[in-house]
């Protein structure tokens, strides 16, 4: 789960990271308000999205009086914000986090993640700020540092401070960025963080060290046990689809395409969207149903994929091992006849039992089309796209 | 023979008296598993489908020699449940469980590093649909029906793709030595590349039908292995060639966030190192059958 800027900044800021002083605003008024709360002359109005990138896409303003930060917000606010990483239908802004500007003087990327290969948390951090960390591996692999950490050990104190001497730092920034790199690392370990990322970290003028920009994402599997982070979902920063699909227990990902997709197992189902564009269709969603393709989660997906109204035919696929074919067909069945279905339909079903489901689907009376392989379920959905001779005629 | 599992596995069930438990210990035993008892914490002293429940596993172990766990402990206790095997001397334990909190994996992965390699517990899963032996034994979730025993191992971290690909085999008349589940996680217990130096091993597995999916390391690190040090044909699929970056697709672990981790890139590197690529999900058989021929 992704959190916004602000919020980042608070969890962070509690485990000691210095961040700059801040407060939020929901309209233009609140945002020239809290101008005035902060003091000083300048301030970052900043919009606050699920998405990076946001000073290439217009979403960060720099404002030197409280006018200039009221349009700043009323600009911002209720619209979308398209940025190099945001899909291009943007995403809406609702918040806004106004902050103090900063004189800079240097900055610094630094970034934690649960490193997949070392299976171990990573801290990595670089001298060249505030470029994307790829583009920093890329073009300046030498000024990359690394801290892998021994779990069982924690992050010793003179491991943080061998970093901070490799990227430069100097006199008092020393502890002030061991601190950093230890709160960064405590937040990571009692939030259940998976990447936590401040870019740029920087050195103001007087020596201070800020975390100016700060992004983190939490393990969806660990929320039970962080309800206050859980309580940061920011449902407007989501697919309504994926939304609706999640808070069902589905594991929903919205694409472009017509073809909505039902199945059983998140590797057949990509395998089934792989299938789908091979057979030079476009799939418009991902949607895994789970191991038990029960009648109650198949009519509840069959009632998420027709919300799209992209979807031009369904395909059902369904490989059935202990829940056999013909209980899952029963299944099926229940879900067309409960949900009214209007689209073609295609399904594929294959495993325990699967002539008779097979045979229940041939028998429903329901207009289904039935397959035996993946290869062909793919080429009858996208077939049945084509304009028929006889919808053509009836124009 | 098989890799992992076989007739002479003692099994416990740790979960075993809950809904899940007690309905895949029934389907193992009647898959031939030797299930030995269970553990469920406070339950110890009862009996649970003619079998003894232990409250600990180690209690589980002294009594009745189990050498093999399944872990069907829900997702806040299932990394503690794998380590409470480990340190009980279970040599084998498969974590069915999905939804386990990355950390608590990290955990894992470090603690089991108190024994030394010779004596470390082998981790299947997390998130995972288990190891099957056909007609041998079962230590997982899969239907038994779709299995041929015979001599290609199958890896793959999907649950449903291995059960495709077991199943096209078996229109082939191809039969499996071992199929294991790895899971769909970012941090397993075992790798690719961990389960198919067990089939290079194995005197029985000719051939080995490796799937994987978009995401994390693993697909690569197994391609450099294979360029090294197997000698069987090898035959892969990678699912999510039509996945977008950056969007977590189902599985926990099947997210483009790296080079190096798309579908094609790893199609790419596997080819490079000899693998025979299915092209799409439903040539998955009739690639391993061209790939035998030609070994044969």
């Amino acid at each position: 789960m992704d959190v916004h800027e602000y919020q980042a900044k608070d969890l962070l800021g509690r485990f000691g990271v210095p961040v700059p002083r801040g407060g939020l605003a929901y309209s233009p008024e609140q945002a020239a308000y809290r101008a005035r709360e902060l003091g000083g002359d300048a301030w970052a109005v900043k919009a606050q999205v699920h998405a990076g990138a946001r000073g290439k896409g217009g979403g960060i303003k720099l404002c030197h009086n409280r006018n200039e930060v009221w349009e700043a917000a009323d600009n911002l606010l209720g619209h979308t914000l398209v940025t190099p990483q945001t899909a291009d239908e943007g995403k809406g802004v609702y918040r806004l986090y106004v902050e103090a500007a900063q004189n800079l003087d240097r900055e610094y990327y630094l970034g934690l993640v649960l490193d997949r290969e070392a299976e171990r948390i990573m801290i990595v951090a670089s001298a060249a700020g505030g470029m994307e960390i790829e583009e920093i591996a890329r073009e300046r692999p030498e000024s990359v540092h690394r801290i892998v950490v021994d779990p069982a050990a924690g992050l010793p104190t003179f491991q943080a401070r061998d970093m901070a001497f490799a990227l430069g730092f100097r006199g008092g920034e020393i502890a002030q960025v061991i601190r950093t790199i230890q709160g960064c690392y405590r937040a990571f370990r009692e939030l259940d963080a998976t990447m936590v990322e401040i870019n740029p970290l920087t050195v103001t003028e007087d020596g201070t060290v800020l975390a100016l920009d700060c992004k983190m994402q939490v393990d969806d599997n660990a929320l039970f046990r962080r309800p206050e982070v859980a309580d940061m979902r920011d449902r407007s920063q989501e697919d309504p689809r994926e939304s609706h699909a999640t808070d069902r227990g589905l594991s929903y990902v919205g694409l472009d395409g017509t073809i909505g997709c039902i199945i059983n197992g998140a590797g057949l189902a990509m395998a089934t969207l792989d299938m789908i564009k091979l057979a030079g269709g476009e799939p418009a969603n991902f949607l895994d149903i789970g191991g038990g393709a029960t009648p109650e989660r198949v009519a509840e997906a069959f009632n998420i994929v027709r919300n799209d109204d992209n979807v031009r035919a369904i395909l059902v696929n369904i490989f059935a091992g202990i829940n056999r074919c013909d209980w899952v067909a029963q299944g099926v069945v229940q879900a067309v006849r409960q949900t009214g279905l209007d689209l073609p339909l295609v399904v594929r079903l294959a495993g325990t039992h699967v002539e008779e489901g097979q045979r229940i689907l041939d028998e429903s009376g329901l207009d289904i089309v039935s397959a035996r392989t993946l290869k062909e379920a793919a080429d009858k959905a996208v077939g049945t796209l084509e304009p028929t001779p006889a919808a053509e005629a009836a124009g | 023979m098989s890799i992992l599992v076989d007739r002479s596995n003692k099994v416990i069930v740790q979960g075993f008296t809950g809904r899940i438990g007690s309905f895949h210990a029934r389907e193992m035993m009647e898959a031939g598993t030797n299930v030995v008892g269970g553990v469920t914490p406070g339950r110890g002293g009862g009996e649970h489908l003619g079998l003894p429940v232990f409250d600990t596993v180690s209690q589980a172990v002294r009594e009745t020699g189990a050498d093999t766990s399944i872990i069907f402990v829900p997702p806040p206790y299932a990394a503690d449940a794998a380590m409470e095997a480990a340190e009980a001397g279970i040599e084998l334990a498969v974590l069915i469980t999905d939804g386990i909190p990355g950390q608590d994996m990290m955990q894992v992965k470090r603690y089991i590093r108190r024994h030394d390699a010779a004596n470390r517990i082998t981790i299947v899963g997390p998130n995972c649909s288990g190891v099957i032996s056909p007609e041998k034994a079962l230590v997982g979730i899969m239907p038994t029906n779709i299995f041929l025993p015979g001599r290609v191992g199958i890896v793959s971290r999907s649950g449903t793709l291995g059960y495709e690909a077991a199943d096209q085999m078996k229109a082939h008349g191809i039969g499996v030595s071992t199929s294991v589940g790895i899971g769909g996680d970012p941090i397993n217990g075992s790798s690719f590349k961990d389960v198919l130096a067990r089939f290079e091993a194995d005197p029985e597995t000719e051939a080995m039908v490796m799937i994987g999916e978009i995401g994390g390391p693993q697909e690569a690190a197994a391609a450099d292995y294979i360029r090294a040090h197997v000698s069987k044909p090898v035959i892969a699929y990678i699912a999510g060639l039509s996945a977008p970056p950056g969007r977590r697709m189902g599985h926990a672990g099947a997210i483009i966030q790296a080079a190096g981790e798309a579908a094609s890139e790893k199609v790419a590197l596997l080819q490079d190192a000899g693998v025979a690529i299915a092209p799409t999900p439903s040539e998955i058989g009739d690639t391993v059958a061209d790939t035998l021929k030609v070994a044969a």
